[in-house]
């Protein structure tokens, strides 16, 4: 589904170069809900960036589907990336428009018919339990049901991969919970591959089949959640996990 | 008297209404293109952008007294008149499409920077930014900008009155400054406080209702 091959990415500023990816390589694949953890500054965020093609890789490789992403522009970068979706910590929806405008949005960018496209907001607010909300405008809802509102979005366009950055950091744990379990549930139910980056071991432990540790700009761990868990190797995981670590 | 200040109040609102609506024709897209090129923006090009963000501020810089003068025949080849409230309406406009490109950009800037990416992670276009996420995000921000350029047209169209454009600054400046009747000029002041006031209830309530942010 998506394979990073030897991913770099070098910030230039006037200071100097900043590395916030040295050589990722990562397989994921179709079905998985991927958890990518790291303290902040690992480069766990840099990651999404260029797999959201929003950050261009300085070097090596990002394929969706044997598709190479980094190198695509014009209009096939725009179709790529209208097979993925992504959530946002902050959700970023559109302020000024009711929520199942919002909700509509990407479908109303791809030229689809309106009716259509409130069709599918319909089907997908059902989906996350917002029904009652369609008219509402995004200052009228919680953080929860903001970020609700973001997923639907972010399904529109029946995309085959879900990107989520830090979903549920700013949210409180119970609405992290249900949050966590509507992902769980669109994972099973759609079918959609779930890409997770976040700094929150609970969130890993609850969903995410697989995992890789992220620790200044390379993985230093990766493998199934369950597995890399119970047998940490590296301090950074045993450090994430809770562990004392001596040094 | 009546009928003077009635000629007053209407060359005033023309004088106003028409350079307020092409100095927004001309200053929405500079403000647009100022604020897609600017750092940050999603068709940057610093070096366009600050040769035009120093044209802008080059013509802003003028006093508009001065600029009036200078546009003098520019203005009369456009409207065949070097003075009137239709040539005034001339430099009114040129000196406020680049004061409405300012406001215009800083409007853009109040957007949330999220969610122009979201959108292009959508796919949007660079257009579809613009004309579905811009500019329909920036509204209640582009009206409150709209109130103040509507305003600050009143006060230059009275200062164009100093040079016969007609209009309430005009009479003030005829009957109260040269011939001494300050009763007269007293009633145009108010007469274009009231405008003012008028003119900013109007926009206050449009912005706030067209807002969906603080509801």
């Amino acid at each position: 589904m998506i394979q990073i091959q030897h991913l770099s990415k070098v910030f230039q500023d006037k200071s100097g170069e900043t590395v916030a990816l040295k050589d990722v390589n990562l397989h994921i694949q179709k079905g998985d809900i991927f958890g990518i953890i790291g303290m902040s500054g690992a480069g766990k965020s840099t990651l999404l960036r260029c797999l959201s093609t929003l950050e261009k890789p300085t070097s090596g490789s990002i394929l969706l589907d044997g598709t190479d992403l980094s190198t695509l522009t014009g209009s096939r970068l725009i179709s790529a990336r209208r097979k993925m979706g992504v959530v946002f910590q902050g959700y970023n929806l559109l302020m000024q428009r009711t929520v199942r405008q919002n909700i509509a949005f990407p479908l109303t960018l791809s030229g689809s018919g309106k009716a259509g496209a409130v069709r599918r907001a319909d089907e997908l607010l059902e989906l996350v339990g917002l029904s009652n909300k369609a008219e509402s405008y995004p200052s009228q809802l919680s953080g929860g049901q903001k970020q609700r509102v973001a997923i639907a979005r972010a399904l529109a366009t029946s995309p085959e991969v879900l990107l989520c950055d830090e979903p549920t950091s700013a949210l409180d744990s119970l609405t992290t919970k249900s949050v966590l379990e509507l992902l769980h549930d669109i994972n099973t139910k759609l079918n959609v591959t779930i890409v997770i980056i976040t700094h929150e071991i609970a969130v890993v432990k609850s969903i995410c089949n697989k995992v890789a540790v992220i620790d200044s700009a390379e993985f230093v761990e990766w493998g199934d959640t369950k597995e890399v868990f119970e047998h940490p190797k590296t301090d950074m995981t045993k450090l994430l996990l809770g562990y004392e670590v001596l040094k | 008297m009546t009928q003077l200040l009635t000629q007053g109040t209407i060359d005033t609102l023309y004088m106003t209404i028409v350079s307020t609506f092409f100095a927004y024709v001309l200053g929405l897209p500079m403000g647009v293109l100022l604020s897609v090129t600017g750092k940050g923006g999603i068709m940057e090009n610093q070096p366009f952008n600050s040769v035009f963000g120093w044209l802008i501020n080059i013509l802003r810089s003028f006093p508009f007294v001065i600029l009036m003068i200078v546009l003098i025949p520019f203005t009369r080849l456009v409207t065949g008149k070097m003075i009137g409230t239709n040539a005034a309406c001339i430099s009114l406009i040129i000196a406020a499409a680049p004061f409405v490109a300012r406001l215009v950009e800083s409007s853009f800037a109040e957007i949330d920077i999220g969610v122009i990416e979201a959108a292009k992670c959508m796919g949007a276009t660079k257009w579809q930014i613009i004309f579905h996420v811009m500019l329909t995000e920036a509204v209640p921000s582009l009206i409150r900008g709209l109130s103040i350029t509507t305003i600050t047209l009143i006060g230059y169209s009275a200062m164009a009155g100093a040079v016969g454009a007609g209009g309430l600054g005009d009479i003030a400046i005829r009957y109260g400054l040269h011939r001494y009747q300050y009763n007269v000029m007293m009633l145009t002041v108010l007469l274009l406080v009231i405008i003012v006031c008028i003119i900013q209830i109007i926009f206050d309530y449009l912005a706030n209702h067209v807002d969906k942010r603080n509801r």
